[in-house]
């Protein structure tokens, strides 16, 4: 028997970032699962997760730095050390500072708790360009959220558990799976609550829901107008919630009069009778429902005002701050404890405008995440100022951004691309320097907030030593900043010294997070009184109908709808999703998860597919502008006949993953010209504004 | 006499794939081979009902094992107490006569290594006081470790449940 330890952490495979436990055997993870001292996650964990010790054995990833050896997307690598390395960045960083500011560098990321040390490296270099790949995702969510209660998305989480009826638009839960969600939805429904699920193409979520719309693509927007014009009109709303807590109601009444449930059904498909059926159904169950606002809606150009209309489906339910609905995120402060240091010392405060407009020329537009596809648009354009130099950590616009040949074009602008990484991103073909972090089973990051009913802290500790040539992400910034002159600012050579600055004065000691993994700072859940005492951050304290800060720049908070755009004939809208055993084509190459997907299929509706003289099993040729691809299609009456559907992540274009090399395609190599179409109220990319050719193949 | 059997509830699984995962992971099989497996029928629209549903596959651990009485180099064996059909790496000879034997289908060949592979509910596990792998990872307890007697009325409830719409419980116990 060697030496055993048990290390209670985070998961890394994907964004939701679970809490797990590794047990290591001599230096050796040996199993990893739930974390069981967290009572939502039991030992429970997915296929991602269970993959990371096949991650830890696989070699197709960057496994010391290097430095471009060629032309920039040439694949040739020269393999240096740490030291020659950052070296380089940092001489070439201080080059593009001195000529152009420290505002000439962007960064982007995918969020997430442990990224302080990233927004810090910026500000101590005088950057104001830090963006997250919220365009791509919530961002529009989470300005649907500011512009009715005056925070963000993040404040209201969702009570699945005790929920009676779950309303998904194209949330597929229990296929883009957070453990803890999925398990949650799942007891609820064993405990008979009641589903509906809005998507036009049949899912696993579909298949578990009580009810299931096949929605006309990009006509959410109408269903919810109908939904509130029925529930207003037959009265079913929570009268005592709404006239406590909501400005501008009368607004609301007055617009969604013409928005009638016959006009709706013709252009969603979905028979108006229905919808007077679930409206009157949901009421019984109020307040104790969720209309999930969305999650990743950066899907259409009205998403802002689709999410918009969702909250304002829970609002009238009265939906907020109650067992089964939405409930306010608590952090240190509402226990009446200290929250965490920040890490920077004496940071300068970054007063330059945003590259990408963000907080000025668009006011409404949060300048938290900022704006990607605009970050880029100041790349191409020079507009407001030159951007030389970006900073991609272990996030891949390539991928996930549309139409990566735009990029890639944009990207020539650029004097510098640094690729921050545990895989080969698509990205991290073009980067002139790739800095490999270790994965997160190697790595201790920072302790991370977690708010909830019962607020406290987690940390995800290295289970064992670093097996490569590979570093952990903090180590890397904080090297650069002192290469750069900025050492003063992060006065730290290990974790443990960042981790001591991070508890100062909170009377929790590390070890006490690490014995469970988290600590939560209450006994008991911590609700507000929800009649008298709602913080909400708008200027009337109120949720407003109306805002300001939108209707100021020009965008009505309520929006007269739009049709969207029908398909010329033999194109098809293009949709995408995931299933459960891949996220965020970040595996497409891992051994373990390879094997089960190697190429995607193409949905397409049965009857369709007939008229064009395909079966099931056929292939076609899929293509838009430059980009032509053969794959099989699937077909089913299972999908709405104007869209086709495919998994994404597929078509990889990276040759040192054998694995996954130009296999299937890539639904982000057909979103032509898509990068700059985009929600103009939420800021989200508008991805399935798109219309892809699909052929018979021969 | 065989105690256990893994109850697979399909009104709750997802067919999330972290059952055949978790076996490949700890049995240390060949990427994408596992013990146990997950099917579906569906999605297709049956006269018009959309219906999707998975159904998990592994080694019932049979009283009279067909695959034991076809292994000529005991590899594999039922053990005492517990019952469970154990299979040994080490004495498989790779003559397939087990798949040939078994009317379930559970031997699966390990081309890496020219022997089957088989669920033997990790039998390392379960002696530990743990339950199989891919029982303790189900990301929605659609997998449960049990007693032959208990699965059976789990399932009769499964049933009630599903039809009555309502958690049922036995009559007498509470």
């Amino acid at each position: 028997m060697g030496e055993k330890k048990t290390v209670y952490s985070i998961c890394g495979m994907c964004s939701v970032r679970c809490p797990i436990v590794a047990e290591v055997e001599n230096g050796r993870v040996r199993w990893l699962s739930g974390n069981p001292n967290d009572a939502g996650m039991g030992t429970a964990l997915c296929a991602k997760g269970i993959a990371g010790r096949a991650l830890l054995d696989d070699t197709e990833r960057p496994l010391s730095p290097m430095i471009r050896d060629g032309e920039r997307g040439s694949g040739k690598w020269r393999t240096v050390s740490w030291d020659e390395a950052l070296d380089y960045v940092a001489d070439k960083l201080k080059a593009i500072i001195d000529q152009y500011g420290g505002r000439a560098v962007l960064l982007s990321d995918r969020g997430g708790p442990f990224g302080e040390y990233r927004k810090a490296f910026l500000k101590a270099i005088g950057s104001p360009n830090y963006c997250n790949h919220d365009v791509t995702c919530a961002v529009s969510v989470n300005h649907a959220s500011l512009s009715l209660f005056g925070f963000g998305r993040k404040t209201l989480n969702y009570d699945y558990k005790n929920a009676k009826h779950i309303v998904l638009y194209g949330r597929n839960i229990l296929e883009s799976i957070k453990i803890k969600t999925t398990r949650a939805v799942i007891n609820a429904l064993d405990r008979g609550a009641k589903l509906t699920y809005i998507d036009p193409r049949y899912s696993v979520t579909a298949a578990k829901a009580t009810r299931w719309w096949k929605i006309r693509p990009g006509t959410d927007y109408a269903l919810n107008l109908a939904l509130i014009h029925i529930i207003i009109k037959e009265g079913l709303y929570d009268k005592a919630f709404v006239s406590r807590w909501v400005e501008g109601f009368e607004h609301l009444a007055k617009f969604v009069e013409q928005y009638t449930p016959e006009w709706a059904e013709e252009e969603t498909g979905i028979p108006a009778q229905e919808m007077y059926l679930f409206c009157r159904e949901i009421a019984q169950d109020a307040p104790h429902v969720i209309f999930h606002p969305g999650w990743m809606r950066a899907r259409y150009k009205q998403a802002f005002w689709e999410s918009r209309t969702s909250y304002i489906l829970n609002i009238l339910m009265g939906a907020i701050e109650v067992p089964g609905g939405l409930f306010f995120m608590k952090g240190p402060g509402d226990a009446g404890k200290k929250g965490l240091n920040s890490i920077g010392e004496n940071l300068p405060k970054v007063e330059e405008k945003r590259a990408d407009g963000a907080g000025w020329k668009y006011p409404h537009i949060n300048k938290g995440p900022g704006l990607l596809h605009r970050a880029f648009e100041a790349i191409k354009t020079g507009d407001p100022y030159p951007i030389k130099a970006y900073f991609v950590h272990r996030h891949d616009p390539l991928t996930g951004l549309p139409d990566p040949e735009a990029q890639v074009e944009i990207f020539k602008n650029l004097d510098l691309i640094v690729v921050v990484d545990v895989n080969w991103s698509e990205t991290s073909k073009y980067a002139d320097v790739i800095l490999p972090e270790c994965t997160y089973l190697e790595r201790s990051d920072l302790i991370a907030n977690q708010k909830g009913l019962k607020p406290g802290f987690r940390i995800r500790t290295a289970a064992i030593d670093l097996q490569y040539d590979t570093k952990p992400g903090w180590w890397i910034y904080i090297e650069l900043a002192k290469r750069l002159g900025k050492g003063e600012h992060f006065p730290y050579e290990t974790i443990e010294d960042l981790w001591n600055k991070q508890l100062e004065g909170t009377g929790i000691t590390v070890e006490q997070i690490q014995e469970k993994g988290f600590i939560t700072l209450v006994d008991e859940p911590i609700w507000y009184d929800r009649m008298n005492s709602l913080p909400f951050k708008t200027e009337s304290g109120k949720i407003e109908i109306i805002n300001k800060k939108w209707e100021d720049a020009g965008i009505p908070c309520l929006k007269p709808y739009e049709s969207p755009e029908e398909p010329p004939k033999g194109k098809f809208r293009l949709l995408f999703g995931r299933c459960a055993w891949q996220t965020h084509a970040m595996w497409m190459n891992n051994p373990a998860l390879h094997p089960y997907l190697k190429e995607n299929v193409l949905w397409i509706n049965k009857k369709v597919a007939e008229g064009m003289g395909l079966k099931d099993g056929d292939k076609v040729v899929v293509s838009n502008g430059n980009y032509k691809k053969e794959m099989r299609i699937f077909a089913t009456d299972l999908i709405h006949p104007e869209a086709v559907f495919m998994l994404h992540g597929f078509g990889r274009t990276v040759p040192q993953q054998t694995r996954a090399y130009n296999r299937g395609v890539a639904d982000q190599r057909l979103e032509i010209g898509l990068l700059d179409v985009y929600d103009p109220a939420g800021g989200a990319n508008a991805l399935c504004e798109c219309f892809i050719d699909v052929k018979p193949a021969r | 006499m065989a105690k256990y059997y893994i109850y697979h509830d399909p009104t709750r699984c997802i067919g999330c794939l972290a059952c055949e995962v978790s076996c490949m992971d700890w049995k240390a099989l060949p990427y994408g081979e596992s013990n146990c497996r997950i099917f579906r029928f569906g999605p297709e629209a049956l006269f018009g009902e959309p219906d999707l549903t998975f159904m998990y596959t592994s080694c019932f651990h049979c009283e009279k094992p067909l695959c034991v009485e076809a292994c000529p180099s005991g590899a594999l064996a039922k053990r005492d107490g517990d019952g469970v059909v154990i299979f040994r790496e080490d004495l498989c000879i790779g003559c397939r006569a087990c798949i040939t034997a078994c009317p379930w289908g559970i031997p699966q060949w390990n081309e890496s290594v020219g022997k089957i592979h088989k669920c033997d509910y990790c039998a390392d596990r379960i002696d530990q006081g743990l339950e199989p792998a891919c029982v303790t990872r189900c990301p929605v307890d659609a997998l449960k470790f049990v007693k032959v007697e208990e699965a059976s009325q789990l399932k009769r409830m499964r049933w009630l449940r599903d039809t009555f719409g309502r958690q049922v419980a036995p009559a007498a116990k509470y």
